[in-house]
């Protein structure tokens, strides 16, 4: 144990912390840290292979022998198997295996019900349509409000209604916070089910190469997650499960279990003695992986008229279809005195919900930022003004001035609406909040890290990267320790043979990996400094190296470069294990994020085009610039697409989605993108010894809400439901001119 | 062209079930699968050259980044399956199967498709190029060198199709404005939001290329 000094904090407000550090940590990094690599702007290590194709995504396996699955969806929302007779199936060309779901009672349309693996992906399909199902169709119900009716066809027999309540939280008195209010606003707003859409679609590739031994290629957000999974669901010792992601196509929170179907396909694979990759199609994509649940969020909230909030209340409810936790979480991203919150999931018969990049957030922020528009509008206060004079949260603070200046917030309407039209336009703003600075499930991650007496350097950690950069933030920390350029070393991930890492939800990767990487890297550098020290008569706490030369701090002359160095390692390389050490003390556990956005709105058309999007957005340490600040844009994309183009649409009266494709499931592209400008804000926040939050999820909750707010600026037009379509935007000026729509 | 109620019930007699692949006009030289007996018939009668394959697999050569490829494929096979499943060539990636995405773009004879909307037997004998065509081993092509350069690939699925999308673009127009890039790439959907990096990286190239053509041979920008 030793204790360290660290500066913390933001531009104007350091403050100095003595932490106690476990023995071996690195010295956290902090707002003196003098770093060379880390916080560049470099290119992703992995770019290479990923434009020339190179890339093995688990799509794109190919092994001796290898059959493809498909799969037989239920066409029914709402059925019970009576039979299925896989006879005719099993006979057609090329079908070499046939399983049928565990489940016999389908709730949802497109639920799995049996799969085939063949020797192409077409007698699969083929031999899929040949099984003969005897459905017993029942009753149904998709729509939210239909679903929350007494009398409503129930999805589970075994339950009492299709809601399901939590308990209410409540703080501060919320009715002397509402007699203490000068205004208050009341207003319900809505939100749509958005799917993930990941690029490449789930799937895996299933190889048993003994009858206890199982290999699987999985596109998945959790290779140690998904091995256990396996091991348990096959009987295995984990020892004996091996899962391999090297790349991945998206996940976005929708793969992070291991699901029924890529259970079968793995089945398939034990039934046929051969490999079998199961990737699923689009229309399965939308139906059955996920998706980030619906919402109505019923709100009432007061503020005084010099613009402080009183109270909050709001009555949530939302579908995660046959999941539950739909978890709307309507954030406190601000100071509220006195708040109270109820919210119920309600069962609908539709594709179970799971996590979505920052579960709850975007849609419960959504409808804090709007509401706390509503209330600045009202009492006829600077929206940021409101916002700040309700915000404690320093980062949060000075964000808001950096975002103001760069999108030009003085531009703004001062009156919503004003002016001739039929083009209007407008900048809106809101904030976003999302943490994680690594406290849970920390303990069991590695990092090796492994210096050969021929100069190479191996970094190994078993998770997978996203396309979030992960391999390269661990090549980078790792250079920065060593004092080497990160393309001397060889950053190998995504592999259960390599030391455990995290599954990658919660934006918990970087806070996980950052600072196990650096304290392996650290000890290594150790072990060589020990070893070289003698050649260059001086200790090993004497050492340095930068630019892969090891130096004497105090007699620079007396030098050795890094390929010699470790040759007089002999035969015997330097291997080190490091495991993450828990959480010190630090300065703001919490990220923050501000976003401007500025549109126009056509009001004979209904058309919103985002013009500008300014995003200022803290993750403490910066660790690459370059693929911080895509991540950063992505996210503010993936807001844009939600808040006016996605929706996931259920027919009422059929309970099957409409649109389950790429082409009418609309994803914001290339004539959506606005100028987008990303600003990482540097904040130097203790904790871990790279001092780094994490940063998948933050930039993706305020952006709808922002985009809102902005068109209320332009043409005084309030928002209160998602997607902003052409429609919802013409109906809400045919109701404001007292017409219809 | 003779009595169009006949020619009408000629074609009649052609129409396909699946897929619609059929080209019959003028002289044009159609090419049938899982002809039907009447089919079969109306073809000879018609006086329309073409010829019929199917239904057993049929051989086909399929010229890919300047390689013959001698394979068998059966008629409904796509150019992406046989690119990816026949040839190993997973670098051109499925994502929606049905042309929304443009994550399987390749060029045929020079011109960007989707290749999960086209027969492999369609594309016999053209010239086909594919991502894994563009590098000279370690040197990446300038679009390629550019997409690394400015971070336009998250996941990275999305990447090759998008690159053969700005690939096709510059190839056709060196010089082209920001709403040429766009139109280039919309129909190429990316989950991760890269566009923004494409948009800069597709600008970068195009620079780079222009420079590249006038420079004397060696130069350096």
């Amino acid at each position: 144990m030793s204790e360290v000094k660290l500066k913390l904090g933001i531009p104007g407000k350091y403050e100095e912390r003595v932490v106690t550090l476990p023995e071996g940590e690195p010295k956290p990094y902090d707002a003196d840290s003098k770093l060379s690599v880390v916080g560049s702007r470099h290119p992703r290590l992995d770019g290479f292979a990923k434009v020339t194709g190179q890339a093995k995504y688990a799509h794109d396996i190919r092994l001796p022998d290898m059959l493809y699955a498909a799969l037989l969806s239920c066409p029914h929302p709402h059925a019970r198997v009576k039979s299925l007779d896989t006879s005719a199936a099993e006979n057609m060309p090329g079908v070499k295996a046939v399983v049928a779901a565990a489940d016999q009672h389908v709730r949802f349309a497109g639920q799995y019900v049996a799969a085939v693996a063949a020797e192409t992906l077409e007698q699969a399909e083929r031999a899929c349509r040949a099984i003969k199902v005897d459905y017993e169709p029942l009753p149904f119900v998709v729509d939210l409000e239909e679903a929350r009716q007494p009398g409503a066809p129930k999805v589970f027999d075994n339950r009492d209604s299709n809601v399901r309540a939590a308990d209410p939280t409540e703080r501060g008195n919320l009715a002397e916070g509402f007699a203490a209010a000068d205004a208050v606003v009341e207003a319900t707003y809505k939100t749509q089910v958005q799917t993930h859409a990941c690029m490449e679609t789930h799937g895996l590739v299933a190889h048993w190469e003994a009858p206890d031994k199982l290999k699987v290629w999985s596109s998945t957000q959790g290779t140690f997650a998904a091995r256990d999974n396996l091991a348990r669901r096959f009987e295995l010792g984990a020892e004996n499960v091996e899962v391999i992601t090297e790349y991945m196509g998206g996940g976005f929170g929708s793969k992070l279990g291991l699901r029924d179907f890529e259970s079968a396909a793995v089945e398939l694979a034990r039934k046929a003695g051969r490999p079998v990759h199961l990737m699923v199609d689009r229309k399965f994509e939308h139906l059955s992986t996920g998706n980030r649940p619906n919402s109505v969020q019923v709100m009432k909230a007061g503020c005084t008229k010099d613009g402080k909030v009183t109270a909050w209340q709001v009555d949530s409810y939302g579908t995660s279809g046959i999941g539950g936790g739909a978890g709307v979480a309507n954030p406190s991203v601000y100071d509220f005195p006195a708040v109270r919150k109820t919210s119920a999931d309600v069962y609908t018969n539709a594709g179970p919900g799971c996590p979505m990049r920052a579960p709850g957030h975007p849609q419960g922020i959504f409808a804090v930022e709007s509401m706390m528009d509503e209330l600045a509008y009202k009492i006829g206060m600077d929206p940021v003004e409101f916002r700040r004079k309700n915000n404690s949260h320093p980062i949060r603070d000075a964000e808001f001035e950096l975002g103001m200046k760069a999108i030009g917030w003085e531009r703004r309407n001062q009156t919503p609406g004003a002016g001739p039209g039929p083009l209007h336009r407008g900048i809106g703003v809101a904030s976003g909040r999302w943490s994680n600075v690594g406290e849970r499930r920390n303990s069991r991650i590695q990092v090796r890290v492994a210096i050969h007496p021929d100069g190479g350097v191996e970094v190994e950690n078993g998770a997978q990267d996203l396309g979030t950069g992960t391999r390269t933030i661990v090549g980078l920390l790792a250079a920065e320790e060593l004092g080497l350029p990160v393309e001397a070393l060889t950053v190998k991930i995504g592999h259960t043979s390599y030391p455990y890492g995290p599954a990658s939800g919660g934006s918990s990767t970087a806070p996980g990996l950052a600072p196990t990487v650096r304290k392996a890297a650290l000890l290594a550098r150790r072990r060589l400094f020990e070893v070289v020290a003698p050649a260059l008569q001086a200790q090993p706490e004497q050492l340095e190296c930068r630019d892969g030369k090891i130096t004497v701090v105090s007699d620079p002359g007396k030098t050795m470069d890094w390929k010699r160095a470790c040759g007089l390692l002999g035969t015997t390389p330097i291997n080190e294990l490091a495991t993450r050490s828990d959480n010190f003390d630090g300065w703001q556990a919490e990220a923050a994020g501000v976003q401007f956005a500025e549109v126009e709105v056509d009001v004979e058309t209904g058309r919103v085009r985002v013009l500008k999007v300014v995003v200022v957005q803290d993750c403490g340490t910066v660790l690459d610039r370059l693929t911080a600040e895509s991540q950063v844009i992505g996210a503010v994309i993936q807001g844009i697409s939600y808040a006016l183009l996605e929706d996931r649409i259920l027919d009422r009266t059929t309970g099957v989605m409409v649109n389950p494709n790429l082409e009418q499931y609309k994803i914001a592209g290339s004539w959506d993108m606005p100028e987008i400008e990303a600003i990482m804000y540097d904040a130097a926040i203790g904790y871990n010894n790279a001092g780094v939050n994490g940063l998948g999820e933050p930039p993706v909750t305020p952006t709808a809400a922002a985009i809102a707010n902005a068109v209320y600026n332009a043409a005084g037009l309030r928002m209160r439901e998602l997607p902003i379509t052409p429609w919802r935007v013409l109906a809400a000026d045919a109701a404001r001119r007292g017409g219809r729509s | 062209m003779g009595d169009p109620e006949e020619r009408e019930r000629k074609e009649e007699g052609l129409r396909l079930s699946r897929r619609g692949f059929l080209g019959v006009s003028g002289a044009a030289v159609g090419v049938l699968a899982l002809p039907t007996a009447a089919q079969e018939k109306a073809l000879a009668e018609s006086g329309i050259k073409a010829k019929v394959i199917g239904p057993a697999a049929v051989p086909i050569s399929l010229k890919v980044n300047g390689k013959s490829y001698n394979i068998k494929v059966d008629t409904d096979t796509t150019l992406l399956s046989a690119l990816r499943d026949h040839l190993q060539l997973t670098g051109t990636k499925p994502a929606c199967g049905r042309g929304a995405c443009g994550a399987c773009t390749v060029h045929v004879s020079g011109k960007p498709m989707c290749s999960c909307m086209m027969l492999a037997v369609d594309a016999a004998d053209q010239d086909i190029l594919t991502i894994e065509g563009l590098a000279k081993g370690q040197v990446l092509h300038p679009i390629q060198a550019a997409f690394v350069e400015f971070d336009a690939l998250q996941c990275g699925f999305c990447t090759p199709g998008m690159i053969m999308a700005v690939k096709a673009l510059l190839d056709a127009n060196p010089e082209p404005s920001d709403e040429e890039i766009r139109e280039a790439v919309a129909g190429n959907v990316c989950r991760c939001g890269t566009y923004p990096r494409v948009f800069q990286a597709a600008r970068a190239a195009a620079r780079r290329m222009k420079s590249a053509r006038v420079l004397p041979e060696g130069g350096r920008l």
